[in-house]
């Protein structure tokens, strides 16, 4: 018994943890169609919490975030497109409150470096490679280049 | 000597771009608003002292104005409540009152308690007003000019220091402006 109490409290423990985030979670609210409800539940998690800032709408236990659920929900119900609703948000918030900015002239560089990156890696691990492959191949003239310190190396 | 350099040369670039990104980074909690240079959304409100009454910035046309965003149960407000009186005080610019989220008997309080910088209070329980200024604490703090543009948001609790720094600049060269 003296042990079993321990670990009935921590198991209490971690289920009021585990559960904690759905207690504060939001009333589940219904849309009054399954494809309203739908659009609802992407939009929400499409929304970044202003004042969190890293939760989404859906997740959200701050009160701002009830705000704008319910701000959503009105939108959808008056028959507001999902593009309509975004760009409410945006004119007002900016878009920091996007999870997935958009493509425009001022995220351009968010979404192109990786591309850059990636290819001036390409290049310059085929440079490598093929430097590689004719010092392998026993170019004398690469070797030197190569290495202008110490001189040609021996192979093996 | 090219193979020892580069290794070197590329970390100095990264050390370069790290540290402009520590130092130049926007600060996360301040996150700026799109709506500068826009007009400022239009409200008319129930006013907090008497419910009866509604509180329109139509009205406000043709002034300058700043409208705070508050609430009794945010602290920064209650830190920022003497700077906001002084700034009454001086009459550069009348401040009207966004009670955001609060309950209309704490807020009276409040104010009987602490004194009343606001010209006029609009009473918004539901935070729906709030949305529209992209609000998204409190207290923040804007300055709309007489053609009702939005030319300045403050975000945080407005001290001496961002009064003189960031606010009198501002309304100063409107008076001017308009003086001319």
């Amino acid at each position: 018994m003296s042990r079993r109490a321990p670990l009935g409290a921590l198991t209490l423990t971690l289920v009021a943890l585990l559960a904690a985030p759905f207690a504060h979670a939001i009333a589940p609210t219904r849309m009054p169609t399954p494809a309203l409800e739908a659009r609802y539940e992407r939009l929400i998690h499409n929304f970044r919490c202003m004042q969190c800032q890293d939760e989404s709408l859906a997740n959200s236990p701050v009160s701002l975030a009830a705000d704008m659920r319910r701000q959503i929900r009105q939108m959808l119900l008056a028959g507001d497109t999902d593009q309509q609703i975004r760009h409410f948000f945006v004119a007002r918030y900016g878009y920091f409150i996007l999870f997935k900015p958009p493509f425009v002239l001022k995220t351009a560089w968010l979404w192109l470096t990786p591309l850059v990156l990636l290819a001036i890696g390409t290049v310059s691990a085929l440079w490598v490679i093929r430097r590689r492959a004719a010092v392998v191949a026993g170019d004398d003239e690469d070797e030197f280049l190569d290495d202008g310190l110490t001189g040609p190396r021996k192979h093996t | 000597m090219m193979r020892y350099f580069a290794p070197l040369a590329i970390f100095a670039v990264i050390v370069v771009i790290f540290a402009f990104g520590l130092h130049q980074a926007p600060r996360k909690d301040l996150v700026p608003s799109p709506l500068i240079g826009k007009p400022a959304p239009s409200f008319t409100l129930p006013s907090l002292a008497d419910p009866t009454q509604t509180v329109s910035n139509a009205a406000l046309h043709g002034h300058w104005y700043l409208l705070n965003v508050w609430g009794t149960w945010c602290i920064s407000c209650r830190l920022e409540a003497p700077e906001l009186l002084a700034i009454a005080h001086t009459g550069v610019v009348p401040v009207i009152g966004l009670d955001w989220k609060d309950s209309r008997s704490a807020a009276m309080r409040y104010l009987a308690q602490r004194g009343n910088p606001y010209q006029q209070i609009a009473f918004d329980p539901g935070g729906l007003e709030a949305i529209h200024w992209g609000v998204y604490g409190a207290p923040e703090t804007f300055i709309v000019n007489p053609q009702g543009i939005i030319v300045y948001k403050y975000i945080g609790p407005i001290t001496p220091g961002a009064w003189t720094r960031d606010f009198l600049p501002r309304l100063r060269a409107a008076q001017t402006v308009s003086g001319s």
